[in-house]
């Protein structure tokens, strides 16, 4: 199975896990709830794709 | 008298116009260098053009504007970018690979080679235009609000718009796609800079980030959620998803995806992309901290220009104009570019046959022409940025799905399915944006006209498979 897969992992968070996600408490860092989970998606998201360019052997090549 | 802030303006005007000068010396200016220069940029440039496009108006003054006027529901824009990136991972390469090997200068050359269609070709790029008119419209409307704001209301918005208009159609004019690279690096420090200092200033002089979004919680309950103004979760997802396919589909997005000198290019952008997305929190809290040190402004595309001339000294707010007229100008002459090559390459010389130095001609002549149409629209019109965006929106993704299908599975989509599919989602959208129906069964218009769009590509293409095939035959034989 291709390493490529993993990106559906920050597209569940975004498009699924939104839906448990939208509520003002608990605040955590000084932000509404909704508001951090949308940031921890974008953080995965880079992590993700930074994982998914280190591994994928299409960038290997020359 | 504030002059502080109006010679700052200015002199950011004057020093983007002489990079955008200084850009195209010692080149010959041919339409492959005046649009993709010559397919030679690096990770940096590209990254910055396609950057270039996210920091836009649209987020400095959009983005903080709907934090201030509908709260949580603008949580999407920090949502869809990430998604996007992700996205562009797996589909740009296959683009430029495409592009390159076919030689291709605009989005609709791409329809053109993949489906040997001249015709299906035109409507994409009248498609184009019409998407690009609102998103211009939006910077043109930021742009004159900075000024008006930041000279202190000594130049109105319409005079402000229409200098702003004049330095971007000259610069387009004159420089390209190179000169927008070279102020995309002005312009991407002036505004990290600047978002950061107003992104923590702003919460503080409030009282801290935690002390702002409660006391906001307390004022409107609701309000820093989904579900205000029919922005329920639907919404969010349909919006998400119509926004982050288009993405790429915008015409200057398209292009710009052109002038990268390979493909893994794009694919370590993807992964730090989605980083340079979290510099619009800082545009939010400056967005949020507004309600609390300006509320009840009537025009919420003002928010963080108020907010900021409230709490700084008038050499800041210049400084502040200064990026915010770079946020409009950068991707408001690619946009230019864009919509006069599609206008001339694309319509003009295959309805006339004209040769390479007319159609550069009348190239040049159409960037005046469109910017004279947006300019009419933004001077009549009080929508908020993002409304302008998200119309555009509605009309590019409905690109993606032939997009997607014909580099994926080439079959799977004929040239008389991707030209009803897109016909299809056009007139969908045509409807709900000339009745206004931004928000239907608590989805977003956009995404119920690219659901008609795939349904229909897919029925017609599975339809008309059969007589294309023996088509082929009969060429072949």
């Amino acid at each position: 199975m291709s390493i490529r897969w993993l990106a559906l992992l920050p597209a569940l968070g975004v498009f699924v896990g939104i839906i448990f996600a939208n509520r003002v408490t608990p605040y955590v860092l000084g932000l509404p709830f909704l508001w951090f989970y949308v940031l921890m998606c974008v953080l995965l998201t880079a992590a993700v794709m930074a994982i998914i360019y280190a591994v994928d052997p299409e960038n290997k090549r020359s | 008298m504030h002059i502080s802030a109006l010679i700052i303006i200015f002199a950011t005007i004057l020093i983007a116009l002489v990079l955008g000068i200084m850009a195209q010396r010692n080149r010959k200016m041919d339409m492959e260098q005046w649009t993709v220069a010559g397919r030679g940029f690096g990770i940096l440039f590209v990254f910055l053009l396609l950057a270039g496009e996210i920091y836009t108006t649209f987020t400095f003054l959009g983005g903080s504007g709907w934090a201030y006027g509908v709260g949580g529901p603008a949580v999407y824009i920090l949502a869809y970018g990430a998604m996007a990136y992700a996205l562009s991972y797996f589909i740009l390469p296959r683009i430029w690979r495409y592009a390159k090997e076919h030689k291709l200068i605009s989005q609709p050359d791409y329809f053109e080679q993949m489906f040997h269609s001249k015709s299906l070709s035109m409507l994409v790029a009248l498609v184009g235009v019409v998407a690009i008119i609102p998103y211009l419209q939006s910077q043109f409307t930021g742009l004159g609000l900075i000024v008006e704001v930041a000279s202190y209301g000594a130049i109105n918005h319409v005079w402000a718009m229409v200098i702003g208009m004049g330095v971007i159609a000259v610069y387009v004019t004159i420089s390209g796609v190179r000169g927008s690279a070279w102020t995309a690096v002005l312009k991407d420090i002036t505004i990290l800079l600047v978002v950061l200092i107003i992104g923590i200033a702003l919460p503080i002089h409030v009282g801290g980030l935690s002390t702002m979004f409660h006391k906001i919680n307390q004022l409107r309950p609701g309000f820093l959620t989904l579900g205000g103004h029919g922005m329920g979760l639907p919404w969010f997802i349909s919006t998400v998803l119509l926004t982050s396919l288009g993405f790429y589909m915008w015409p200057h997005s398209f292009g710009a995806v052109y002038t990268a000198k390979n493909e893994r290019v794009f694919r370590r952008n993807a992964t730090f992309l989605p980083l340079y997305q979290l510099i619009l929190l800082f545009v939010f809290f400056a967005g949020f901290a507004a309600i609390l040190i300006t509320p009840g402004l009537k025009n919420t595309n003002l928010a963080l220009m108020v907010a900021v001339e409230k709490v700084f000294p008038a050499w800041f707010v210049g400084v502040v104009g200064g990026a915010g007229i770079l946020t409009a100008i950068v991707p408001g002459s690619l946009m230019l570019m864009t919509a006069g090559t599609l206008l001339a390459e694309n319509i003009y010389r295959p309805l006339t046959g004209a040769s390479s130095r007319q159609v550069q001609l009348v190239a040049r002549i159409m960037v005046w022409v469109v910017a004279a149409i947006t300019l009419y629209f933004s001077i009549n019109s009080n929508a908020t940025i993002v409304t302008l965006l998200l119309m555009g929106y509605n009309f590019v993704t409905q690109f993606f799905p032939s997009v997607l299908l014909s580099l994926f599975t080439r079959k799977g989509v004929t040239k008389a399915g991707a030209a009803s599919g897109i016909v299809v989602g056009v007139a969908f959208v045509a409807y709900f944006t000339l009745t206004s129906t931004s928000i239907l069964w608590g989805m977003n218009t956009g995404f119920i006209a690219l659901l008609a769009n795939i349904v229909v590509l897919l029925l017609v293409s599975a339809m008309s498979r059969n007589s294309s095939v023996t088509e082929m035959e009969q060429m072949q034989s």
